[in-house]
């Protein structure tokens, strides 16, 4: 049986090896990639983000146990980052979610950055289509909750939630701008520590001045508390993972779901185009050790990086 | 292509939570380059080998401090072979008695690491006796 | 502290001499090393001289002993009147080998009773559960319901000896054994004294040994307290550790800091939650501390110890009772500074840190075996171990007077130096909102994961000495002779369960369980139904899985 087969299959060490010779870019793994495209398609994909600390894996942790309730199949993608020093990386995503370790219904795996710019690592769109076409029927990618991998979430969800934690009221009124306008959902975690109602009134206000957001849809704030107490807290995150299907059933309604996938495919074929076109030239300047002679004409300002490149593409893309 | 990073699962089975040396190993081979999936402590061996699965790791580095490892160690890595994974390279450390160091080599554990072993060994160890990622 | 104008001066011009000699050496050698610092990484100045604790107040700082804020010790006449607590942590295997080796340790002179419990009973599990298969009496002793509990402490006059008990998540379901124990010995429960640990917090923060989330853990603890304070008068409710916080790795300021903001966090939480004013339970709690092989900074951090706790209780929390104010502690000299390579090396390093928690003035000590880094230790090692806190005692004459080090400038001054880093502690985590808003986001897990971290790289790097680690190391492997748990000890212990679960009434086990699962959703105390479950021989683990279900269990969020 072929590795695409056995993932089709749901073979759990065929997924993960999948995944591994993606992230590891592996040139085989692009050809399983190609074979495995039409399997996928059919899996609910899920976003959260929000700043390191406010509690993205605790929620996730609920938010497989609400779905599973349910009886769907749960796909975990926790992204952490690389450092930049050593390019090693601790995945501790996963220690809240180990309780689910055993259950056959869900598959959790950690990704590092790995010096993608965004946070979001490269590998997570093919991710995301590996663990839909091994059947996975929910799959919720975690942020790594800093910088621009807020934004680039987006592309890769059909519903990203925003979390927030109280003591940010001041916050919320300058990241309107950024990531505020991608999330469809947001949730307040820890809401009853000190500032919980503040966050909420602000949050309130700006989401009201948000115009024409999207229509039909009026993003929902939830709060989520008192995780002190189990069941409660349970109960909170079964309303968020209600708040997701609903989502999801307006996008169909209303036509938009192909269109956020139109807009994720966009962006993932103009990565793939590039890495493509690009890779190989990158590869082939930095090996022939042209890369470096144009940088040094460029310091001498013998050359303009602006006439080099178009020079440089115009020669590959005759040969 | 630049160099494979090699996967490594650190975990605590048993129900001792003493960390600080599974911890400090977690940083020390982050620092050396790895990747390093962290479980965290009062891990079955059962929850051990499933993750160890779905990370696709090349390597369980098991710390236990309870005086159990000789039912976890070899516990662990039963369970991968079960699971068509005994190419994943199991190694534990902790409070571990010489004498107990048979058992566990005779069970598939390939190296011991005990109180006061310098973290550059335990890297060495890894670089040279752990491949990183397999054929797909 | 005032000295006179004269002294001062002269001071500085013999100061200023002596730095002349010492820059002309200096320039024809260096000194061993750049930077002098303790194991904790706290700088340390070539010489300390009056002009560093000039601005030091006499009585605010150093006074007199038994007088606020205490620095010089709790009893007006120190060791003369009685030494230190002997007080041998030991358990293992059965309740009949544990009873077995307190008898031997009460006939070689040892006054308190410590108890280590095995790894399923200190996590609420019983030892048929499969997450127990394996760990049985391992590490101490195997406790599954009260008849083992009684034979524990079978032919131990409960109403004269004190015993201390290292029990966390269940510490409510162990002591409520210790109180069934007691009446069914006809003792009654004002008579018992004793400690259980009971201090969560620090389970979070370092010893990881948790089960439900702070809120609901910090709920149980005011249980006991409450409990104590009304009931059980002589028993020490909490034992505030700092051990387990130096253990993982931290420095010697962030023990003291992190242990003193847990006790605040739980006095708070009893005020609040139960409404009781601190002098009515303040008087029992209890701290527990690491003495590790930095001997000054240990003696400086238990001084340092007793005048914040001293100044938190009168000023923060209004406490009126001078008991209040008091911190009694006991010591255990550091597991983590022992050294597998060269065992009988620990003796040495287990006998200065012993001095060390002496000279601090601690309430009660256990000293190490040489062999317990390898496992629970040998009859012969722990005797040694006892000896060697008989022989400071009795032999060295360190308990002739009272805090014999103070006045010296480098104590006084190093003394100020841990009580000021600990206060800064205290305050970022008052900032935070307070220990369990801290321990949420995280920061003292992780300023004791750099501090173990860094720690290691200075002895991977020799900049720090282990002898027989990374120093004086020699190649043929010194061994001793090591205790080991035979396999058969968990299988009679599962038989002897199976017995217990059989013989006994089902229907109470269920009535009880019940009423204690409504007691922990009213939010009543818990005491008095899980005295009542114990009786009815409901199980460790039966009754932690009434709190499993009601308050949850706690993830470790993993953070680095």
């Amino acid at each position: 049986m072929d590795i695409v087969e056995k993932v089709g299959n749901g073979d759990v060490r065929a997924v993960a090896r999948l995944i591994r010779s993606v992230e590891d870019r592996i040139p085989q793994a692009r050809e399983a990639m190609k074979e495995l495209y039409p399997l996928t398609g059919n899996a609910f994909i899920i976003g959260l983000t929000g700043a390191p600390g406010s509690g993205k894996s605790t929620l996730t942790d609920s938010l497989i146990a609400a779905f599973r309730k349910q009886g769907k199949g749960v796909g975990v993608l926790a992204v952490d980052p690389t450092s930049p020093f050593s390019g090693g990386a601790i995945l501790g995503d996963r220690v809240r979610m180990q309780r689910h370790a055993e259950d056959p219904g869900v598959y959790i795996r950690s990704l590092a950055t790995r010096g993608a710019l965004g946070g979001l690592c490269a590998a997570v769109d093919d991710a995301v289509h590996i663990l839909d076409a091994m059947g996975k029927e929910v799959i919720i990618v975690e942020t790594v909750g800093t910088g621009q991998s807020e934004v680039d979430i987006m592309n890769n969800a059909h519903s990203v939630a925003l979390v927030l934690t109280p003591g940010m009221g001041d916050e919320v009124q300058t990241m309107k701008a950024g990531i505020m306008e991608i999330a469809d959902l947001f949730v307040i975690n820890k809401s009853d520590l000190p500032g919980g109602q503040k966050l909420y009134q602000e949050l309130l206000r700006v989401l009201q001045m948000t115009e024409n957001y999207q229509s039909g849809w009026q993003p929902p704030v939830l709060m989520v508390q008192n995780i002190a107490d189990p069941r409660a807290f349970a109960e909170k995150v079964e309303g968020l993972r209600d708040a997701f299907w609903e989502h999801r059933a307006i996008l169909i309604s209303k036509d938009l779901l192909k269109e956020r996938e139109k807009r994720k495919l966009s962006v993932q074929f103009h990565n793939s185009l590039k890495e493509t076109l690009l890779d190989p030239i990158i590869e082939d300047l930095t090996r022939s050790g042209r890369l470096d002679a144009s940088l040094e004409r460029m310091l001498a300002k013998e050359a303009d990086p602006y006439t080099l490149a178009e020079e440089l593409a115009g020669e590959y893309l005759r040969k | 292509m630049s160099k494979r990073p090699i996967r490594i699962l650190v975990a605590k089975p048993g129900l001792d939570g003493h960390d600080r040396g599974a911890r400090i190993l977690a940083r020390c081979f982050r620092d050396a380059g790895h990747e390093v999936v962290y479980t965290g402590c009062h891990q079955t061996p059962e929850q051990i080998a499933a993750a160890a699965l779905q990370e696709d790791v090349d390597c369980v580095g098991l710390s236990c401090l309870s005086g159990a490892h000789k039912h976890l160690f070899p516990k662990v890595v039963q369970l991968l072979r079960e699971q068509d994974a005994g190419d994943i390279v199991v190694i534990g450390g902790g409070i571990i008695p010489k004498q107990d160091f048979p058992v566990l080599y005779d069970a598939g554990i390939k190296e011991i690491f005990t109180p006061g072993t310098p973290l550059p060994e335990i890297v060495d160890w890894i670089n040279e006796h752990v491949v990183p990622g397999r054929e797909l | 502290m005032y000295f006179a104008k004269e002294l001062l001066e002269k001071c500085s011009s013999l100061r200023k001499k002596w730095e002349d000699q010492v820059k002309k050496i200096l320039s024809r050698q260096g000194e061993r090393k750049e930077r002098f610092s303790t194991v904790s990484d706290h700088d340390i100045k070539r010489l300390y001289s009056p002009e560093d604790i000039k601005d030091l107040d006499f009585e605010k700082d150093i006074g007199f002993p038994s007088q606020f804020p205490y620095t010089r010790g709790l009893h007006p006449t120190g060791y003369r009147g009685r030494f230190w607590t002997y007080r041998m942590f030991s358990g293992m295997g059965t309740a009949r080998d544990t009873n077995q080796r307190w008898h031997m340790l009460l006939q070689n002179g040892q006054t308190g009773l410590s108890t280590a419990f095995d790894f399923p009973t200190l996590m609420g599990l019983d030892t048929d559960s499969p997450k127990a298969l394996g760990e049985c009496g391992r590490c101490g002793v195997a406790i599954d319901t009260l008849e083992d509990f009684l034979l524990l402490v079978d032919r131990i006059p409960l109403g004269e000896v004190t015993t201390s008990m290292t029990i966390n998540p269940p510490a409510t379901v162990l002591w409520a054994m210790y109180c069934a124990a007691a009446e069914k010995k006809g003792v009654a429960l004002d008579q018992i004294g004793g400690t259980i640990q009971n201090d969560m917090l620090k389970e979070f923060i370092a010893q990881k040994t948790f089960m439900c989330p702070p809120e609901p853990s910090v709920k149980l603890i005011s249980d006991t307290i409450e409990f104590g304070a009304r009931s059980v008068p002589r028993w020490n409710t909490v034992s505030i550790s700092g051990y387990h916080i130096r253990e993982a790795g931290s420095t010697a300021v962030q023990e003291l800091a992190f242990t003193l903001r847990d006790g605040m966090e739980y006095v708070e939480d009893v005020v609040r939650r139960k409404g009781l004013h601190p002098d009515e339970f303040a008087p029992r709690l209890s701290f527990f501390f690491n003495a590790h092989i930095d001997f000054f900074e240990e003696i400086c951090k238990m001084r340092a110890a007793r005048k914040i706790w001293a100044r938190v209780m009168r000023d923060r929390y209004k406490a009126k009772e001078e008991r209040s104010w008091w911190m009694r502690f006991h010591t255990q000299t550091a597991g983590c500074s022992l050294t597998a390579q060269q065992p009988y090396n620990n003796v040495i390093r287990t006998a200065t840190e012993a001095l060390s928690a002496v000279l601090g003035g601690t309430q009660s000590l256990h000293t190490n075996s040489l062999d317990e880094v390898w496992c629970l230790p040998t009859d012969h090692a722990v005797q040694i171990a006892l000896r060697t806190q008989q022989i400071i005692a009795e032999e060295t004459g360190v308990a002739n007077t009272i805090d014999p080090l103070a006045g010296s400038y480098f104590v006084e001054q190093l003394t100020r130096e841990m009580e000021e880093g600990a206060w800064e502690y205290i305050e970022r985590i008052d900032d935070m909102g307070g220990m369990l808003a801290a321990i949420d986001q995280g920061f003292p897990q992780m300023e004791i994961a750099d501090a173990a971290y860094r720690f290691q790289t200075q002895i991977d790097s020799g900049e720090k000495v282990m002898v027989g680690v990374n120093k004086y190391v020699t190649e043929e492997a010194e061994e001793c002779p090591l205790l080991d748990i035979d396999e058969a000890v968990e299988q009679g212990q599962l038989k002897r369960l199976a017995e217990t679960k059989r013989k006994r009434n089902d229907r109470s086990v269920r009535t009880s369980l019940d009423d204690l699962r409504r007691a922990c959703k009213k939010g009543e105390n818990v005491m008095p139904v899980c005295i009542e479950a114990v009786k009815n021989l409901c199980t460790v683990q039966e009754i932690c899985d009434v709190y499993r279900e009601v308050y949850g269990l706690y993830q470790d969020p993993g953070l680095f």
